[in-house]
């Protein structure tokens, strides 16, 4: 009774576990010519001396129509043959492996079947290379992804492109494409946007207001972006309409408080800080007035002496406030003076590490470097830019005007 | 930049002995050269470099353009000979260096004293009763290849390329991945390497020249190597026992014997 229940329990647990014993039956040999993965061992020279029965099916040949007497690079295409040859194979040879390879294997039926390939060179006792193993995983799954992944990217790459066409389109629109001649005077400008990808949030102006008057400006928009754009291209149009109806600087800077602060009421309010000019020629010179909300102060150059701010204290931000307050300064320039006007992408670049530049060393630049129009004067800023290379972090534009010598 | 710089040109061996300059081929950079320098090195002064693009070059120095014709590399080869006063210089070249070195030759025949061709081919393309052993549509697929990886290139590749000197560990990386290059340069590197044709380049070469092949390569058959040794007057045709196309490595003592005797035979 014992025994025939001690039997019976046995027979019991084989029944109960059938995965056990066939897992013990599974031999090396049966994992090897099964597995679900390609297995090929070649010679040095690639001669095929050992492949699996899953590599053979996927191939759709024959044992013995490779064993000896086919080389592991004619499975491949002729493309990948190449990639071996100049890749593959002395990569092998230097460092005894590589992994996650890309290729295509050439069936008998005349299709390509995808897969990943990871070799490694086996070597004797002694440190001899002796042959080289393969494992090849079927990747046509995988390849499919890849194949996806790379076109999302190339898409992405075009829409990337396309976005900067598009900024630089805009930012073109809202910058003159040329500053017109002022009779008498030298002018210069430059603009450098802190982003290839979004329009800048600075903006100039010079243009032509009587026939002997001309107005001109310099600003920053809080942000950038389309948004940023929307704001800009608002305050570019309301400055030149607003100018045209009453020239001093003082008005138009008040037109353009409340248009800002009416459009932009909201929760999202959008401000800017500007200097808002009015040249008058005058033969020998200029005389010019100027007027600041809360833009950084203008720089006088005087022909012989030293660079002086153009200081208007008080004035206001442009938009952020119903009733700003804005001041006025009168300037006068003789011939050899330069007025220089530039946003804070100059001023706050930073020069080491977190140090940031500033007015006063601006000011101290322009002392040593005494450039004598307004030619020269962008040109030298424009220089100091370069030498600042990635620390200039935002949008930097400059409007320069000298009296000819 | 020098030429030095540019190209990571490196100098070893013996400073008296006479200059063997080695330029490598498409797909690595002068670690190709590992197992054959150290054997010349013995003997001669022996100069490498990377092409740029390649290995440690300086990429910002690369550009469409100027590598868009086989003489931008071999413009290269000389700058690194001027930049280095080297005279009397054997010039060895595998691959497309073999070509790019004739041209090299050809266009300043005073600089070399001698010329090796390893595993040279003139003309990658068949056409018409000659058999580079490829065709267009065998390139395009080689052009694929380059680009299917492409994905697994740019996750290993990308940081070393961008630059980021607070992670030194990414020089090791860097020679882990020493066969890698950028896929777009890559991708010019084949187009200019497979679909050159310097058949009429050949007779031009007037230094003492000796081309060695392998009894096996699917890059450069034999065929390819006897052509390019009747078409240079006197050369010499050297058939290794090797297989591939880089017997530097599957061959070195072989490799770095028939250049020793070449270099030392004296010229006749």
């Amino acid at each position: 009774m014992c025994e025939a229940d001690g039997a019976a329990s046995d027979a019991g647990a084989a029944d109960a576990n059938p995965a056990f014993s066939a897992l013990l039956e599974d031999s090396a040999e049966d994992l090897y010519e099964n597995a679900p993965c390609g297995y090929l061992s070649t010679l040095m020279d690639g001669t095929i001396a050992k492949i699996n029965t899953t590599l053979l099916t996927w191939l759709g040949q024959e044992r013995d129509e490779l064993v000896g007497r086919r080389r592991f690079t004619d499975l491949l295409t002729v493309g990948g043959r190449i990639y071996h040859e100049t890749h593959i194979a002395p990569t092998l040879r230097m460092h005894g492996e590589i992994g996650g390879l890309a290729l295509e294997l050439r069936t008998a039926g005349g299709n390509r079947l995808p897969v990943l390939v990871t070799s490694a060179v086996k070597t004797g006792p002694d440190g001899t290379a002796q042959l080289i193993r393969t494992t090849i995983f079927d990747a046509r799954d995988r390849r499919a992804y890849e194949q996806e992944l790379l076109r999302a990217r190339q898409d992405a790459d075009r829409e990337r492109d396309r976005a900067k066409k598009l900024a630089a389109t805009l930012q073109r629109s809202l910058l003159p494409p040329v500053l017109p001649a002022v009779p008498g005077m030298d002018v210069a400008s430059y603009y450098h946007p802190a982003s290839t990808d979004e329009v800048g949030g600075d903006f100039y102006d010079l243009f032509p207001l009587t026939d002997d008057t001309w107005g001109f400006f310099l600003g920053d928009v809080s942000g950038k972006g389309a948004e940023a754009a929307a704001v800009t291209s608002l305050t570019r149009y309301t400055l030149r309409a607003a100018a045209a109806s009453d020239p001093d600087p003082v008005a138009v800077l008040r037109i353009l408080n409340n248009v800002l602060n009416h459009e932009y009421r909201g929760a999202d309010p959008r401000f800017c800080t500007v200097v808002y000019g009015l040249l008058v020629p005058d033969g020998t010179g200029c005389a010019i007035t100027l007027a600041s909300g809360g833009h950084p102060p203008a720089v006088l150059l005087p022909a012989g002496g030293d660079p002086e701010f153009c200081a208007t204290p008080g004035g206001q931000l442009v938009g952020a406030l119903p009733h700003a307050r804005f001041v006025t300064v009168h300037v006068r320039l003789n011939a050899g003076d330069t007025l220089l006007l530039y946003s804070d992408g100059l001023t706050e670049a930073r020069t080491h590490g977190r140090v940031r530049y500033s007015e006063d060393q601006l000011l101290d630049f322009l002392r040593t470097t005494a450039p004598r129009s307004a030619t020269e004067t962008v040109d030298a800023v424009t220089g100091l830019l370069t030498r600042f290379g990635d620390g200039v972090d935002d949008d930097t534009a400059l409007l320069a005007l000298s009296a000819e010598q | 930049m020098t030429a030095s710089s540019r190209n990571n040109v490196r100098v070893i061996g013996k400073e008296s002995g006479p200059t063997v300059l080695l330029a490598h081929g498409f797909g690595c950079d002068q670690n190709l050269w590992r197992l054959v320098a150290p054997v010349l090195a013995q003997r001669f002064r022996v100069v490498l470099f990377d092409h740029v693009g390649a290995g440690r070059s300086d990429l910002s120095a690369w550009s469409a353009e100027r590598y868009a014709t086989l003489d931008g590399y071999a413009t290269d080869i000389l700058d690194i000979c001027a930049d280095l006063e080297l005279r009397d210089v054997v010039l060895v070249g595998h691959s497309v260096s073999a070509m790019i070195s004739v041209l090299a030759v050809n266009r300043d025949p005073a600089r070399f004293a001698k010329l090796v061709l390893l595993t040279p081919s003139p003309c990658y393309l068949d056409d018409g009763d000659y058999r580079g052993g490829f065709s267009r549509a065998d390139i395009d697929e080689l052009l694929e290849s380059l680009d299917s990886n492409y994905l697994g290139w740019s996750a290993t590749m990308a940081p070393v390329i961008m630059g980021n000197p607070d992670r030194p560990e990414l020089g090791a990386e860097l020679t882990e991945s020493f066969c890698r290059t950028d896929p777009a340069i890559a991708r010019v590197f084949a187009q200019t390497t497979f679909l050159s044709d310097n058949r009429a380049d050949l007779p031009g070469v007037g230094v003492p020249t000796l081309v060695i092949q392998c009894r096996q390569d699917a890059i450069a058959p034999p065929e390819v190597g006897q052509y390019v040794h009747e078409r240079i007057a006197g050369s010499t045709l050297v058939t290794l026992d090797a297989t591939g196309h880089c017997p530097q490595l599957s061959a070195p003592e072989a490799t770095a014997g028939a250049i020793t005797t070449f270099v030392e035979a004296s010229p006749r």
